[in-house]
Formats: structure tokens, sequence, C-alpha cells
């Protein structure tokens, strides 16, 4: 089961501006950072991490526009073949009555589904014990995880990490992460 | 990741009006007057003219019994009811600015710190525009040739003009208290946009947090007042036109017109001005959130105009679905591409194009969507005011003119009140926080 396991270095940060400094300097040195955990979220973290732009809204777009036809599908099948009855006087297939619902399923189809596909790419469900590196950084710390393997020297990563302001650099290792 | 870390000191930077820019709004205005007179000699002499007389009795239900042709010859009431057409979608857009602002300040926002002085240059035009509103009510009096309640006698018992629906709301519509309520409305505005101005200037001065919680209790009461107001003005300005007419959904309807309006207004005048080499600290991120207030405030216009559109058709009361009859087929089918028209260019045009996050950061999509928004909702206010004033007598040349003489009186007041102060407001507090905004 060792080759499940994975060790890291972690940097603790007190202070965003500090972490957002460091993150730029640590980068440019060629440390390949593995994860950021923060207690809250930080503007322009994602630049700085070189994050790419989520592909989320592509997602939406077509949820919405499943939502969308499949609203317009249930209300012109039900009302307008399966059960038709006149309502106000009005058609059959009255579109302007439909909008409104259309555009609640639509809604609801791609709030829904952007949360599923959101945890679901993101692997995170609920489980009996969620593996965290650091807990403080639910609370005031930030925590960079560097993921460490044999080419990286532990001694010289603490060294750059304390010069760019880390208040402390752990090391550990974690299974199913 | 460099506009995170290091620091750029921001200096004042004043706009120069060069003489060929005034020049060229002049020609706006000069085009416009040509515009108007080709119109009104056209319509005069009723040149392309087909004979309408019949179509407009076709349409006209809401109209009482026997809607003789009452009023002044058509060319002066089309030049009156364009010019307070023109007069309310641009006064509304103007005081748009105002109201922007008075919003961020409340919600103690930073990122448009940089492009606050050009809303307090739109709102230059508050002034101007509610003199002339009381003017062109004053003129409409002569023949009534915009409000149907002027016509005297409609409210009295036994009076040949008498409307007994009309005479209902006599004790809303009355020429004294109408009058009262339009002058209080512009009063509170140019109060507030004075007020909001001279602490600003006064804070370009002397710097200091003072001005700025002022400020903030400025916008605040200015605010709760701009609700009510907005609300009134749109029912004595636009909705008493329609006099037999009510919808409850209006006062929002055409507030969400004005606002919508006023931020493609303002992401215009922040796109051109960096074109022209000012407002270097406005960056994508600026754009961007611009970009996203023009795309949620048309689908909050289409939001507000489907409430309107739909318990209308639902109900299908007579009283009420006479409105869209006449925009809706009505005057043998004269208003119902604009009707359309409405929806693609304010609805589905910005919607579609300002969809993906790339478009709200570039400054060409973000021009072509706030021209077509500026337009659409001109047409906007000329759907909602043409059909019960003007019937099937309405027309496109005399309107067109009047809106390029006030679309270059406009420029030429906002250009002058931009240049009066530095386009960065030096010593506001979140200045910094608006030059190192990302999103």
């Amino acid at each position: 089961m060792t080759s499940m396991s994975k060790r890291f270095a972690l940097g603790i940060f007190d202070d965003e501006d500090v972490l957002l400094h460091a993150i730029e300097n640590v980068r440019e040195a060629g440390v390949k950072i593995y994860e950021v955990f923060t207690p809250f979220p930080i503007h322009g973290i994602d630049d700085a991490l070189g994050i790419e732009r989520s592909r989320l809204p592509i997602a939406a777009f077509f949820l919405g526009m499943t939502g969308l036809s499949f609203a317009l599908w249930m209300q012109i099948y039900m009302l307008g073949f399966d059960w038709p009855m006149i309502i106000g006087g009005k058609p059959h297939i009255a579109l302007p009555a439909f909008i409104p619902v259309a555009f609640e399923l639509t809604v609801f189809f791609t709030c829904h589904g952007m949360v599923i596909t959101f945890y679901t790419i993101s692997s995170l469900y609920p489980r009996w014990k969620t593996p965290v590196l650091d807990v403080r950084s639910t609370d005031d710390k930030f925590v960079v995880a560097i993921e460490m393997n044999e080419k990286i020297d532990l001694n010289h990563l603490t060294q750059l990490l304390r010069a760019n302001g880390a208040s402390e650099v752990n090391e550990k290792e974690m299974t199913k992460f | 990741m460099a506009t995170l870390t290091h620091q750029e000191s921001v200096t004042a930077e004043y706009l120069q009006v060069s003489s060929n820019a005034r020049k060229r709004f002049i020609i706006i205005i000069v085009a416009g007057v040509i515009l108007l007179v080709i119109g009104l000699l056209l319509a005069a002499f009723h040149i392309g003219e087909a004979a309408h007389e019949g179509v407009a009795a076709h349409g006209a239900t809401a109209g009482h019994e026997g809607t003789a042709h009452h009023g002044s010859p058509i060319w002066i009431k089309r030049l009156l009811v364009s010019l307070w057409h023109n007069n309310v979608f641009f006064t509304g857009v103007s005081v748009v600015g105002t109201v922007f602002m008075a919003i961020q300040y409340v919600a103690y926002a930073g990122w448009s710190v940089l492009i606050k002085r050009i809303n307090e240059a739109m709102s230059a035009w508050v002034l101007p525009g509610g003199v002339l509103l009381v003017l062109i009510f004053g003129a409409s009096l002569i023949n009534n040739d915009i409000f149907h309640w002027t016509l005297p006698g409609i409210m009295t018992k036994g009076s040949p003009n008498y409307d007994h629906i009309i005479a209902g709301k006599a004790g809303f519509l009355s020429v004294p208290f109408y009058l009262i309520r339009t002058i209080s409305y512009i009063t509170i505005w140019v109060v507030f946009t004075n007020k909001l101005r001279a602490l600003s200037l006064a804070e370009d001065l002397n710097g200091g947090t003072e001005y700025f919680h002022k400020s903030i209790t400025a916008s605040a009461l200015f605010l709760v007042l701009f609700a009510v107001t907005s609300s009134m003005s749109a029912w004595d300005w636009v909705m008493s036109i329609d006099t037999h007419w009510f919808s409850t959904m209006f006062g929002w309807y055409v507030f969400a017109s004005w606002w919508v309006s006023g931020i493609a207004a303002t992401t215009l005048c922040v796109i051109i001005l960096k074109q022209m080499g000012y407002l270097s600290f406005v960056q994508a991120g600026h754009l961007h959130d611009l970009g996203k207030f023009m795309f949620g405030f048309s689908i909050f216009w289409t939001y507000v105009w489907f409430s309107q559109f739909m318990l209308i058709w639902y109900a299908n009361l007579p009283e009420e679905s006479v409105y869209f009859n006449q925009r809706l087929g009505g005057f043998n089918g004269q208003y119902t591409w604009l009707f359309f028209f409405n929806l693609l260019i304010n609805f589905a045009f910005p919607f579609l194009v300002l969809m993906t996050r790339d478009a709200k950061r570039q400054m060409i999509m973000l021009k072509i969507v706030s021209i077509a928004i500026l337009i659409g909702h001109w047409f906007d206010f000329y759907l909602m005011i043409m059909p019960a004033t003007m019937q099937a007598n309405n027309g496109f040349i005399i309107e067109f003119g009047v809106a390029l003489v006030f679309l270059g009186s406009f420029l030429l007041l906002l250009t002058k009140r931009l240049s009066q102060a530095s386009l960065v407001p030096l010593h506001h507090p979140f200045l910094d926080e608006s030059v190192h905004h990302t999103t």
C-alpha cells in the first residue's frame, strides 16, 4: 500500500499577502505546488498559482440547455398531446405560459448539475474520515502543500519557504489523498 | 500576477476636450436639426404618407367614444411627443449616473472608484432635462398633445369630453399636483447629484475619510428617495400617457430600462475614454464587472417586461390587454416589428453576446453591446410613448432628429463636466482597491 501514500511538505503562513508573494516566489524557484488550503477564498490566488480557468461554465451552459429543453418538452407534451385542456381560452400549446416553468427548470438543472459536477470532479463526497493536511487551514492558517519526491531536498525547500515568510514547515504523509 | 503585488503611483489625469471633439458634438446637433427640419417638412406637407386616418380608428380601442382628432397639426404633435420621449429617456439615463454611484457608496464597493467621475458627469444632464420636462409639459397643455387627461372638461360631468374612468383618477392627475410632483422628483435628483459631486470634489482637494462617510449618508438617503421617485416619475411621465391603462409593474419596468441604459452609457464612456488613452488604470477586471452589470440587468429588464406581459396576456382583461393590442398588431401592425425588435435587441442580443467571460472583458464586444442597448432602450421608450399619443401617425425622421439633438447636447455637457475634475478621484479611500481590482 505504500504506493497509495504521498508525502507532503507543508508551509504554514499567517497572512494572505505574505502567502501570495510566497506562492509567486516559490513557483519562480521551480517548485511545483500541489495545493493551497485557505480558510477563505483569496482574490487572485488562481492567477498566482497559475491555475487554468475552470471549464465548469461550459458544463453549466449544456446543463441549462438540458433543463430548458426538458421543461419545454414536458409542458408541450403534457398540455399539448397527452392531456390537452382548455385553460383560460388559450391554445393548448401556449408558450408564454410555459416560460416561467422553463426558466425555473433551466435554473434548477444548471445549479444542481453544477454542484454535482463540481463535487464529482473535485472528488468531494461524504465519507467517514476526511483527509486534512492541517486542520488549522480551516481556522486561521494558510497551508501550502508541496508533494515530495526523491528529487526535492526538504532542507532546501524549508529554507525557501521560511525565507518567504512561512511561520513553520512540516512534513506529513497521507494515504488516500 | 503583477497587478497584485507591485505598486504604481496613481496621478491625477485631466480630460482635454479638444475643439475637434466639441465640433463633432455640434455636428451631431446640426445633423439632428437638419433631420428634424426634413422630417417636419415631410410631415407638414404629408409627403410619403399613406392614408392612415382610417387605420387609426382600427387599433385605437382604448380611446373613448368618438375619438375625434383633436390637438395640434400632426407635425407639431410629433415634435412635442418626440421631445417628451427623448427627454424622459435622456433624463432617466443621466440620473442613473448618480444612482449607480450611490449604490456603490452604500455597498462600500471599491472597484468602481476609477469610473466614478463618469457617473458624476452623466448626471450633469438631470437639471436641464428636468427644466425641459416642465417646459415641454407646459407646451403640451396648449393643445393637450401628449396627455389625454389634460383635456379640459374630461373630468367634469356633463361635459362632452367627460370620461368617467379618467374622472376617477382626478385626485392624482391634476395639472398643479402633476407639476408639483415632477418638480419634486427633479429637485430631489438634482440636490443629491450636486451634493455627491461637491463632496467628491472637496475630497479631491482635502483628502481624508470624512467626505467618504458623508457621501455614504447622502447616498443612502438618496436611494430611499429615488426608489419612490423613480416609480412615481414612471407613472407620471410615461404611464399617464395611456391614461385608461395601468400596470403595477410599470415603475419597475421604466426603472429597469433607464438603469440598464445608464450602465451601458457608463460602459461606453469608459471604453471611449480608454481608447483615447485615458483611464490607464481601468483594466479588464473593471470592464468585466460593467459587462456583468449590463448582462444581468438586460435579463432583469426582460424579467420585468415578461412579468408585465404574461399577466396581462393570461388574464386577458380588455382594459389591460388593450396596451398590448395596440403594440402587437394594432394600428394595422404598425408597431408589431418594434415589439419583437425590442425583445431581440434588449434581451436576446446582450444575453447571447455577453454570455462568455471573454466577451465581457473585451472592449469591442462591450462597445457593440452597449450601443445596441442604448438604441434598443430608446426604442423601448418609443414603444411606450408613441402608440397612445401618435396612434398610427408615428414616424422616425423627426424622432431621430430630436434624438441626435439631445445626444449632442448631452455629450457636450458630459464632457464639459468630465473635464472639470481629475478623471481619477485621487483621495478616495478605496482608490487603491480599485487600481488593484481583479476578477
